[in-house]
């Protein structure tokens, strides 16, 4: 059976468990819904869930275990010449699950008829051919022993498919049956449903808490790779960056990459938290409704703005600026490719972070103690800088950070404002890159993910990893210890 | 009632400190306050009493132009201070409300510590010349507001710490502190226990002899004991003012003696 029958069908009995317990419920209370220890709803919605859920639940997994478990029957059937015929194990079995499709697209489309699959052979028939005419390619010709591990796989499929319907199915009546045996007067199904209610919040908490370990000990494992290969203290503490394709001659040291970043990052940082929160004050405290209602998405705009197209702006404007005014006329290089011009051109992309989260963080301060302020003869700058600005600034440090972690994060900007050479300078003027623009650069084109100069882009976003989620810490704690003090 | 009659109530000066005349309040379209007329007068204290929502912190708030923070907000009218009209554009409202100071009606004491709290109007205006003096006027005007002895261990932890009453007491301290000429209290002892309310009535006593004091209170007692005029407002209108003592014994309007004995309100 499809599965969107399945689907269809547990619903629907859901949907029925759901009427039937109502039903239930109000006659066990003879028709007095007071009597009854909960709502009606709930008794209906307390049969649904049992029997939805655990069908589904079931319906998942199973889903996720039968191919695995098919793919380990069927590998076993291929010989170690196949394999080495082909290449490798998996090359095999990409074939034998491709025949299979192919079977089930022919009987679909009529080409053949689940007889003439069953029984095809490759003695008799171009199977190839025959499937190729149905719109599936082969690599190469249909060998007996693949034929036969496809079959052997279509055969496992239809039982677990048929295995899988019935299973499911039942479990979906049982659950209807068990939930609706005990729907009674004083069974206590507002509980039960919070508790479903619950779960169902655990369980999306617990999926966003593992993904995000998914992706840390996916990371971890390939920079476990890379310094296998490349010396540890020769990636954190080499100041020369200069991959070559000849493995042994790369230098790959994070120093000077991690220091573009950190340099473009703070230069972005000086022009967009001033900028951005004197703008939010302008906003939030002096602005009148007018005004606020056309500059506030004004300036939100800058936010929309993708970041290729800043970039872009960088290359060709902000670029050739600072180097005719003022990188030439003081003799600091002939560069238009910079950090300054980045990080003056990311602080621009940042403003909006910083004035809009701010700006909502000000409006958020009771309007009492700006009364309390001003009733004590204080003007509306002292209050601000006095009375405002601190009671916002747990908020306040929390845009920025998250503006500095998007800093460290930004690609596009730097590689069209900055450039892609590797360098440990200070003059602001020099073309300087960052760890993400190397981690694109590493992995783009040909790579070979057993090479350290691959590799290496796995062990600096793990870097970049440690430094946000350090950024992240290091904001949770100002805010707590401020929070401390003030409330 | 009776005892009313047994309190002295002697005005030192009849010295006009702030006059009110016509005085008009909307907020968009309501129209909160309905042509006022009030005399404060110097040396004395003023209680407003009248039923929730009748206009009382409306009308407290035009005296030290609060209301120009609210939007909606439109004065009509000419309210003067020691002859001078606190509307006219040439008035600076940040000098009008350090000379008129303010409680509010809930307590907002400022995220900062208790001894900060106190400290914020004398440092604004530069009313201490060092750290010494600076201790001494927080010291002064906690001791005033009944709060020094509760509050002298803890000046360094945040005002918002403090319970609901206490956080009353910052806020009259704070306001006090900034030496007022005009302290205006809205409901200054909403939240305070008799012994509290008994001392902050105290404190309104002893202002009296530098300030004038205007406070509102749903208090008839408390209206009885520490002023020396009443106004009685009603749905918007001031609907009787005059000497405390005649308004509790023998006010001239129906409404104010329905409203003093319990029957409005
Ligand atoms: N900010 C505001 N915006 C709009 N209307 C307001 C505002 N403040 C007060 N009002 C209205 O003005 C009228 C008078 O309010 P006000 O706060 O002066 O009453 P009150 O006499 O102080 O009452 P209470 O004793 O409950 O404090 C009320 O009808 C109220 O709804
Ligand atoms: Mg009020």
């Amino acid at each position: 059976m499809p599965l969107l029958w399945i689907l269809v069908i547990v619903l629907c009995l859901g949907v029925a468990g759901y009427v039937l317990g109502r039903q239930r419920a109000m006659a066990s209370a003879g028709g007095d819904r007071r009597i009854l220890h909960s709502l009606p709803s709930y008794y209906g919605a307390n049969v649904s869930i049992f029997t939805i859920v655990p069908a589904l639940l079931v319906l998942t997994i199973w889903l996720f275990v039968q191919p695995v478990v098919i793919e380990r029957q069927v590998t076993s059937m291929i010989t170690d010449t196949a394999i080495e015929d082909a290449g490798s194990r998996g090359l095999v079995m990409t074939d034998v699950r491709r025949v299979a499709e192919g079977l089930e697209v022919a009987i679909e489309q009529g080409a053949l008829t689940s007889e003439e699959a069953q029984n095809i052979r490759t003695e008799f028939t171009n199977v190839r051919s025959r499937l190729g005419e149905v719109g599936v390619a082969l690599g190469g010709e249909v060998t007996p022993e693949v034929l036969d591990a496809a079959q052997r796989y279509r055969e496992l499929n239809r039982i677990g498919n048929q295995m899988m319907t019935i299973v499911v199915l039942i479990l979906a009546a049982l659950g209807l049956g068990y939930a609706y045996a005990r729907t009674h007067q004083e069974f206590r199904a507002r509980n039960t449903v919070e508790y479903a209610i619950l779960t169902i919040l655990v369980l999306a908490s617990t999926i966003a808490i593992l993904t995000t370990v998914g992706i840390v000990l996916s990371m971890l494992f390939e920079t476990f790779n890379f310094f296998q290969l490349y010396p540890a203290q020769d990636f954190f503490f080499g100041t020369e960056w200069a991959p070559t394709f000849e493995s042994d001659a790369s230098e790959l040291g994070l120093l000077p990459l991690l220091w573009g970043t950190m340099y473009v990052s703070v230069i972005a940082l000086l022009v967009a938290v001033p900028i951005g929160l004197f703008a939010a004050i302008y906003m939030a405290e002096y602005a009148s409704a007018r005004v606020r209602s056309f500059a506030k998405p004004l300036i939100e705009i800058l936010a929309g703005i993708p970041t290729i197209v800043y970039g872009l702006f960088a290359l060709i404007t902000v670029g050739p600026l600072l180097r005719d005014y003022f990188a030439e006329p003081l003799g600091l290089g002939t560069s238009s490719s910079s950090v300054m011009t980045a990080g003056i051109v990311m602080g621009i992309m940042l403003i909006p972070f910083v004035s809009s989260l701010s700006d909502d963080i000000i409006n958020a301060v009771p309007q009492s103690l700006r009364d309390g302020s001003f009733g004590l003869g204080a003007t509306h700058s002292e209050t601000v800088k006095q009375v405002i600005l601190p009671a916002a600034l747990p908020g306040i440090v929390g845009a920025i950070l998250l503006a500095a972690s998007r800093a460290i994060g930004e690609t596009m900007i730097v590689v069209l404002g900055a450039g892609a050479a590797a360098r440990l300078d200070l003059n602001p003027f020099e073309a300087m890159t960052t760890v993400t623009v190397k981690i694109v650069g590493q992995l783009t084109g040909d790579t070979d993910f057993s090479s350290p100069e691959a590799l290496v882009a796995f062990a600096l976003g793990l870097t970049l990893f440690v430094i946000t989620l350090g950024l992240n810490v290091m904001a949770l704690y100002i805010v707590r210890r401020y929070r401390e003090q003030y409330e | 009632m009776n005892d009313m009659r047994a309190v002295e109530r002697d005005v030192d000066t009849n010295d006009l400190k702030i006059t009110a005349r016509g005085v008009d309040v909307f907020y968009g379209d309501t129209h909160a306050i309905k042509d006022v007329d009030v005399d404060i007068v110097d040396n004395t204290v003023t209680a407003f009493i009248g039923p929730s929502g009748c206009g009382k912190s409306t009308f407290l708030r035009c005296l030290n132009r609060m209301n120009d923070t609210i939007d909606v907000a439109r004065v009509e009218g000419s309210i003067m201070l020691d002859g001078e009209d606190i509307y006219d554009p040439k008035v600076d409202p940040v000098q009008l409300r350090a000379k008129v100071g303010m409680v509010f009606q809930k307590p907002n004491p400022f995220p900062k510590s208790i001894y900060d709290n106190v400290a914020y109007g004398p440092r604004i205006h530069g009313l201490a010349k060092d750290k010494a003096a600076l201790d001494e006027i927080v010291e002064k005007s906690l001791r005033r507001a009944a709060l020094w002895d509760e509050a002298k261990d803890r000046l360094d932890q945040p005002g918002t710490g403090l319970s609901g009453g206490q956080q009353q007491r910052l806020c009259i301290a704070r306001a006090v502190a900034t030496n007022p000429e005009v302290l205006l209290m809205d409901e200054p002892c909403s939240a305070l226990d008799p012994i509290a309310t008994a001392q902050i009535e105290e404190l309104i006593d002893e202002l009296r002899s530098r300030y004038s004091v205007v406070i509102v209170t749903h208090s008839m007692q408390q209206a009885a004991r520490v002023s020396q005029k009443t106004a009685f407002f009603h749905l918007g209108e001031l609907v009787e003012f005059g000497e405390t003592g005649h308004i509790f014994t023998n006010p001239s309007d129906p409404r104010t003696e329905s409203y003093i004995t319990g029957r409005i309100g």
